[in-house]
């Protein structure tokens, strides 16, 4: 594969956090336009990982972005502290440099109304929350989306509505993004590769090929089995 | 008879010059205290604003002793302080409210060993009945130059409020950025002190701040509103304390509890 396919190159990459090995000796590439979702369990490190990448935490071994305009989502943080302050849709908007019509344009691509652009996001429902953090995230048009558990507190409409817009914004700008998430089922609707991480890669590859039920007890432990999306049982 | 009614009035326009400058700086150090006080209130840091100006005892004592302006002393321990505190966390990485409660007790501790005891009113509580011009026009433009070097990164810290990660990925140097922001609420609290006393300063960033979150539907009014509070707390703190002849500090700070009473009841459910 050429260089310059690549948005992401990672080659051995170890996080130590309080001096306990998070994630050990990981190396993978992504291409540009693809998806890769990253799979794993609770604490198998797949937050960290997304952290290492941005460079916000200090690792080991080397992460080469081929792409310049990164944009990122953090685990259900905004959800949380959006009550914190007194913020609008406006003010939200205004931490980024982007005009009024670029604003619009992007509430539009996500199914919001302008309406909303003087609400306050606290009275926002969690879809429309979910939606808006989309559309702020991609409203600067970056080549790579980084989304840490976009719908955990979401509904399953709410849900297939997040994938679905990911999707439609992964057509549109061709997008790179690297999704973490627990959720089998999306897999085998967005993904072109899985990373199976726990601590280590145990997987990667794409799901067709990777998911297996002993790939999936190796990573979850027991009782674990994956179903495509296609209505075949693949046990 | 006209030599007694000149001196009267002699008298009356001095009172007034004081009260005047008594206005201007506490407005002023109230609005910007208030303005920095709204981005504490968004990273849950109020209560730091209690320590910190506690920190500054040690500092105001040694300025009662050597005899320069408290307002140098409290900010000079107040850096000081911070940098200590921010070398032990980065060696002990415990959450920053535990090793500011430990530096401001150890600091609470040395400065009443040393504290002349004819002075702890003042330093409790402040004392601003020896103001001069040149003490005044320091303190507004110093107030002045905190508000604006916060208003400059004001955007930048309230990302970092939301998510420091997202700062972060958003290129923000979130270190500096936070530095920045604590040299200007040492600045602010130093400045305080002299109002306020080391013991009420956490009011003077923290109630100005949440009376504005009562009353904002957005993120400028919550800003501006801080810097509204703050500065008629301070003009009707000095009133109080110039027709009640009530210290000043308490007066300020009993003013802003009162605004901000008044705003939980004009708070829209």
């Amino acid at each position: 594969m050429k260089n310059n396919d690549l948005a992401l190159q990672v080659k051995n990459l170890t996080v130590e956090l309080n001096k306990q090995k998070i994630i050990d000796n990981l190396s993978f590439e992504i291409k540009r336009g693809e998806t890769l979702v990253v799979l794993g369990p609770n604490g198998a490190g797949k937050t960290t990982l997304l952290r290492a990448l941005l460079g916000v935490i200090p690792y080991e071994g080397k992460v080469i972005w081929s792409v310049k305009n990164i944009s990122y989502l953090p685990p259900n943080e905004l959800l949380q502290r959006k009550e914190i302050l007194p913020l609008t849709v406006e003010d939200f908007y205004s931490l980024k440099e982007v005009s009024r019509e670029e604003i619009f344009e992007s509430l539009k691509s996500v199914g919001l109304e302008q309406s909303i652009y003087k609400t306050r996001i606290a009275h926002l429902s969690t879809g429309q929350f979910q939606r808006l953090s989309i559309a702020w995230a991609l409203v600067d048009k970056p080549d790579m989306l980084l989304f840490d558990e976009p719908t955990s507190g979401i509904d399953v409409g709410g849900t297939q509505t997040i994938y679905s817009l990911l999707h439609e914004f992964w057509k549109k700008q061709h997008l790179t993004i690297i999704l973490v998430t627990h959720d089998l089922s999306i897999v085998w609707e967005h993904a072109d590769n899985v990373l199976c991480l726990n601590k280590k890669g145990l997987c990667h590859g794409a799901p067709s090929l990777v998911l297996t039920t002993e790939n999936l007890k190796q990573l979850y432990g027991v009782g674990v089995k994956y179903y495509k999306h296609s209505h075949n049982y693949d046990k | 008879m006209e030599l007694e009614l000149n001196i009267i009035n002699i008298h009356t326009i001095m009172i007034s010059e004081k009260i005047l400058l008594a206005i201007l700086m506490t407005s002023a150090i109230g609005a910007a205290a208030g303005y920095l006080g709204t981005l504490m209130l968004s990273k849950r840091m109020s209560l730091v604003g209690g320590p910190l100006g506690h920190l500054t005892l040690p500092g105001i004592t040694l300025a009662l002793i050597y005899g320069f302006d408290v307002s140098v002393g409290a900010f000079l321990m107040l850096v000081l302080a911070i940098v200590v505190i921010w070398l032990f966390e980065k060696r002990t990485k415990l959450p920053l409210e535990t090793l500011t409660a430990i530096v401001f007790s150890s600091s609470v501790a040395v400065a009443f060993l040393f504290l002349p005891s004819e002075e702890v009113e003042l330093a409790l509580i402040g004392d601003i009945s020896q103001l001069a011009f040149a003490a005044t026009f320091f303190s507004v433009f110093l107030s002045v130059a905190a508000f604006l070097i916060v208003e400059i990164i004001y955007k930048k810290m309230v990302l970092i409020a939301i998510s420091e990660d997202l700062a972060k990925s958003e290129k923000i140097n979130v270190d500096k950025y936070n530095f920045v922001y604590l040299l200007a609420v040492a600045l602010v609290i130093g400045l305080g002190i002299r109002i306020v006393g080391s013991l009420l300063t956490a009011a003077i960033v923290a109630i100005p701040a949440a009376t504005s979150r009562n009353l904002s539907g957005n993120m400028k009014q919550y800003a501006y509103g801080g810097v509204i509070a703050g500065g008629l707390a301070g003009f009707l703190g000095i009133i109080m304390y110039h027709i009640f002849h009530v210290p000043a500090g308490p007066a300020v700070i009993i003013t802003s509890a009162g605004l901000f009473l008044i705003s939980t009841v004009l708070k829209k459910t």
